[in-house]
């Protein structure tokens, strides 16, 4: 099946670049342990999921591109031009002449509306290119106008549009101290109105990002395109063909589907976080070897602990012993992470004899869920982007409940000083609004903190 | 891409303009190499197609056959508009642009506003409707003036209403110059507080630039470019240089008006250039205004020159945005750091990633105090073109209640004329003038101030907000 990517704001366009840029360059890397036919079919599922192939082999991606300025766009499209081993579909992209300010009202207010029928004509001509359509995944941030704003909007005109396709969101979380001094407004406004259309909201947080690239990778300078990377190899984690069951050796047809059914076992919580191991610079690769246990120890740790990287982890933290009521205050103590449901994915060398019982222990669950049902492993030989091992862990827990709960207060001190409010309420977001949007955060704060 | 419209009013207003265009000029000139008219260019100029047969419409895309500035030129007296004309620059405007007349405002604000205002009324609207037509996608006028005379101050205002009136979507800055305490003009705080009224009701955004801390700026550069403790200083990185442009030779207010240009320059950079943090300038008001009256922001500009060593350690990138904290590099004279954040902003240009402001921001967070609101407000922007003569530049504007002492200066010279009813009976005989516009003006002014003495009263106080609400 395959998926049609949407592409909104300058985030959203950087970010979509790297992600088929790495896409690509893991389809032409060595293979690793799978046998040539199974790369192949890796490969043919792969480009039916993301790209169409021209008569002359070109790989042409099923992209929208969606700026409300110029430049981006157009560095995007030729950047991809450039890499010869993938493109655009140029008519495809959609931009003007004037960003949305970093206003979310007028990018959902004015600009969506205004510019809906032109960008849902895009997204319907690559729809018509599927010869079986999964989904849609739309990469965009929380933090400015066009991704925030606009993408929420076009969320919505999606969800109308196509009411049987499923609808993944990737949102990237601003850093803490501001890139925009409004993005608490503009996150929250995002996140209420993503719950109300979006399927699941798979998050990246900058300066989780950021850590990585400068713990982990040993980046000294860390550009843009550097954090954009990162997260490109962990989206292409997730999506690159993988085997979702034991029996049947097939890879996994509907990425987005199977995803889902997985992971977003009921509507309340569709926020999902992504942690994968290892993860290092390219020359400390070649000099490093791993086994599969030890990888998965350092994974459940991190999903307990809550650690989002693999440095720092607090080997202190343990599952609660005994579900009782007395539970709650003991995972406060000790910062454990409930989950509602786990899914698992490991590439690589003998990924046959890796085993995962670790992650089926009933206290990292809710009650109302077994863990046979709430954990899920997906495996598959074929090695991705350079890494001879590597597992990734997509969870729907309380790890985002602290960054959740931190924009909210935020938010909410900034809106009782009326600061910024009139900003939005030119484009008709009233104070009303608002309030509603904080019920709403609030509400899914208190559905994952009492898990 | 967007436009933007240069409105340079007054003497004071059409000396930086020029230096504006120069400059400008010089810094398209660096990147763009190849003279194809591209998008960065159109932002502030056209392309016209000057030979007979095309009439003077607009060369679309391709090579540059002849610029011409988007701007609109008003003064009340022909000195300096003259000399534009005869200049070096005289081939990037036509006859079309200018607003000219011949007897001054004789340092009044009621004449340029009232009176000039009533008489060139249409005059100005034809003028900038036209301008505006050239562009397909007009976003932002910027309103270049001083506070201390009578056209910039008065006929400036004037023409800030009219943007008001005319374009009320189109965003207006304005960069006004505010006189030095020491100012030959005696009636410059009447003019000065009328003037204010008027931006603070109808600006976004009001960039204030002291007289008296250009020429501060213009002394440290001085000082340091003539003992040679520098070394090697590339002569076209000096803030206030016109090294590089058309006009070489140096007039007594160059150097000051240069820094102005810059500043320009700086701000529009991201909205003209790619970087992989783009700042548009409809994000500078969104970001930095939180409450509509609270739209001046102090700026700063650094490092204001450049070694001609290429290795630049890091160090001196660090040194750079230290820098533009610190009071001597302010271009009103005022101490952000010990005065209270609502907003700031880091514009930064050149060879400057995203961990490099991540950690200058930690580094000079604990020094800075933010509003309790916006503990974590800032804003920032990469653009990947620097400068000319710079490998990299930061332009910091804060919204910052450093502003007041100024603003309390300005209304203190005030009333020291106002009680006397000093000179009053020259505004009085304009028409149109009333007493009331000075109370008016004076009581705008004591308002603004009074808003900024209660931020700056919570500053180191506790503040306790409503809670969040609670789910049942």
């Amino acid at each position: 099946m395959s998926v049609v990517t949407v592409q909104l704001g300058q985030c959203g366009n950087q970010v979509g670049y790297e992600f088929f840029d790495i896409l690509c360059s893991d389809l032409h890397s060595k293979p690793g342990h799978s046998t040539k036919r199974e790369n192949d079919y890796y490969q043919t599922v792969c480009k039916e999921q993301f790209f169409h192939e021209e008569e002359c082999g070109d790989l042409v991606t099923r992209a929208v591109l969606v700026d409300m300025e110029p430049k981006v766009v157009s560095k995007t499209l030729s950047m991809a031009g450039r890499s010869g081993k993938w493109k655009y579909d140029i008519s495809s992209q959609f931009s003007q002449k004037q960003g949305c300010g970093n206003n979310w009202a007028n990018g959902y207010c004015v600009h969506g509306p205004k510019h809906q029928d032109i960008v849902m004509d895009l997204v319907r001509k690559q729809v018509e290119k599927c010869d079986r359509l999964g989904g849609f995944f739309t990469i965009m941030s929380m933090a400015g106008g066009t991704g925030s704003g606009m993408g929420t909007f076009l969320t919505r005109c999606l969800r109308d549009a196509y009411p049987d396709s499923l609808l993944l969101n990737q949102v990237i979380w601003p850093y803490g101290t501001g890139e925009v001094i409004v993005q608490n407004y503009n996150s929250i406004l995002t996140l209420s109105h993503l719950y109300r259309s979006s399927d699941a909201l798979l998050v990246h947080e900058n300066d989780i990002i950021h850590k990585v690239c400068s713990q982990l990778m040993n980046i000294k300078q860390i550009s843009f395109r550097d954090v954009n990377k990162v997260i490109a190899h962990q989206l292409g984690s997730i999506f690159q063909p993988v085997y979702t069951s034991e029996e049947a050796l097939h890879y996994c047809r509907n990425p987005l589907g199977e995803l889902m059914e997985c992971l977003v076992p009921h509507p309340e919580y569709k926020m999902l976080g992504l942690r994968n191991i290892p993860q290092m610079s390219e020359h400390s690769l070649a000099y490093s070897t791993f086994n599969w246990n030890g990888l998965l120890k350092h994974l459940r740790q991190m999903l307990i602990a809550n650690a989002k990287m693999e440095e720092g982890i607090n080997w202190h933290v343990r599952p609660p012993s005994q579900p009782t009521a007395e539970k709650t205050s003991l995972r406060k103590e000790l910062q454990f992470n409930t989950s509602v449901a786990n899914l698992a994915i490991l590439r690589g060398k003998d990924v046959q004899t890796a085993s995962l019982e670790g992650f089926r222990d009933p206290p990292l669950y809710t009650p109302w869920l077994s863990p046979d049902d709430a954990f899920t492993l997906w495996k598959t030989p074929r090695a991705f982007n350079k890494y001879e091992k590597s597992a990734t862990l997509v969870s729907n827990s309380q790890f985002l409940l602290k960054p959740l709960d931190n924009i909210v207060g935020k938010a909410w001190n900034m809106f009782a000083s009326k600061a910024y409010v009139h900003q939005y309420t030119k484009f008709g977001i009233d104070e009303e609004e608002f309030l509603e949007t904080f019920t709403t955060l609030e509400q899914i704060i208190a559905s994952y903190t009492n898990l | 891409m967007t436009q933007s419209i240069v409105v340079q009013v007054g003497q004071c207003g059409n000396q930086i303009g020029c230096r504006f265009w120069d400059l400008a000029l010089r810094e398209h000139a660096s990147v763009n190499k190849k003279g194809i008219f591209d998008e960065a260019l159109c932002s502030f100029f056209r392309n016209v197609d000057t030979r007979a047969e095309a009439g003077g419409a607009d060369a679309q895309r391709g090579k540059i056959c002849s610029l011409k500035a988007r701007a609109v030129l008003i003064d009340m007296e022909e000195g300096v508009v003259n000399e534009i004309l005869q200049g070096p620059l005289r081939d990037l405007f036509d006859s079309k642009q200018l607003i000219t007349d011949v007897s001054g405002s004789g340092n009044n604000w009621a004449v340029g506003h009232k009176l000039y205002g009533g008489q060139y009324r249409e005059h100005i609207v034809e003028n900038l409707r036209r301008t505006a037509e050239q562009c397909d996608c007009l976003q932002c006028f910027f309103v270049i003036h001083s506070m201390g005379g009578g056209t910039g101050s008065g006929l400036g205002t004037f023409v800030l209403n009219v943007l008001e009136e005319e374009f009320p979507e189109v965003y207006r800055f304005v960069t006004s110059v505010y006189p030095s305490a020491e100012d030959d003009v005696i009636t410059s705080p009447y003019n000065s507080v009328l003037a204010m009224k008027e931006l603070t009701e109808h600006a976004d955004c009001v960039l204030p630039i002291e007289n008296q801390a250009l020429v501060d700026i213009v002394n440290k550069i001085n000082q340091m470019a003539n003992t040679g403790k520098l070394g090697n200083v590339k002569s076209n990185s000096l803030l206030t240089s016109n090294k590089g442009g058309i006009k070489e030779n140096e007039k007594p207010f160059d150097a000051m008006n240069n820094i102005v240009a810059n500043l320009l320059l700086n701000l529009t950079s991201s909205a003209r250039f790619e970087g992989s943090l783009n700042m548009d300038l409809n994000e500078i008001s969104m970001n930095l205004v939180p409450f509509p009256q609270l739209h001046y922001l102090t700026s700063s500009l650094t490092p204001l020159y450049t070694l001609a060593d290429v290795n630049v350690p890091t160090r001196r990138l660090d040194q750079m945005f230290s820098d533009a904290f610190s009071k001597d590099h302010q271009l009103i004279r005022a101490d952000p750091k010990h005065s209270l954040y609502l907003a700031c902003a880091l514009m930064v240009r050149g060879n400057v990633q995203i961990s490099d402001l991540r950690r200058n921001i930690e580094r000079l967070k604990p020094f800075l105090q933010f509003v309790s609101w916006n503990q974590e407000g800032w804003k920032t922007g990469l653009c990947s073109v620097p400068p000319v003569g710079h490998s990299h530049s930061l332009l910091a504007l804060a919204n910052n209640t450093c502003v007041k002492p100024t603003f309390i200066e300005l209304r203190d010279r005030f009333s020291k004329l106002y009680r006397k009813k000093a000179h009053l009976h020259h505004y009085m005989q304009v028409d149109g003038m009333e007493q009331h516009c000075f109370t008016e003006a004076i009581s705008s002014l004591s308002s603004l101030i009074e808003e900024y003495s209660q931020l700056d009263a919570s500053k180191g106080i506790h503040v306790s907000y409503p809670p969040r609400l609670n789910i049942i």
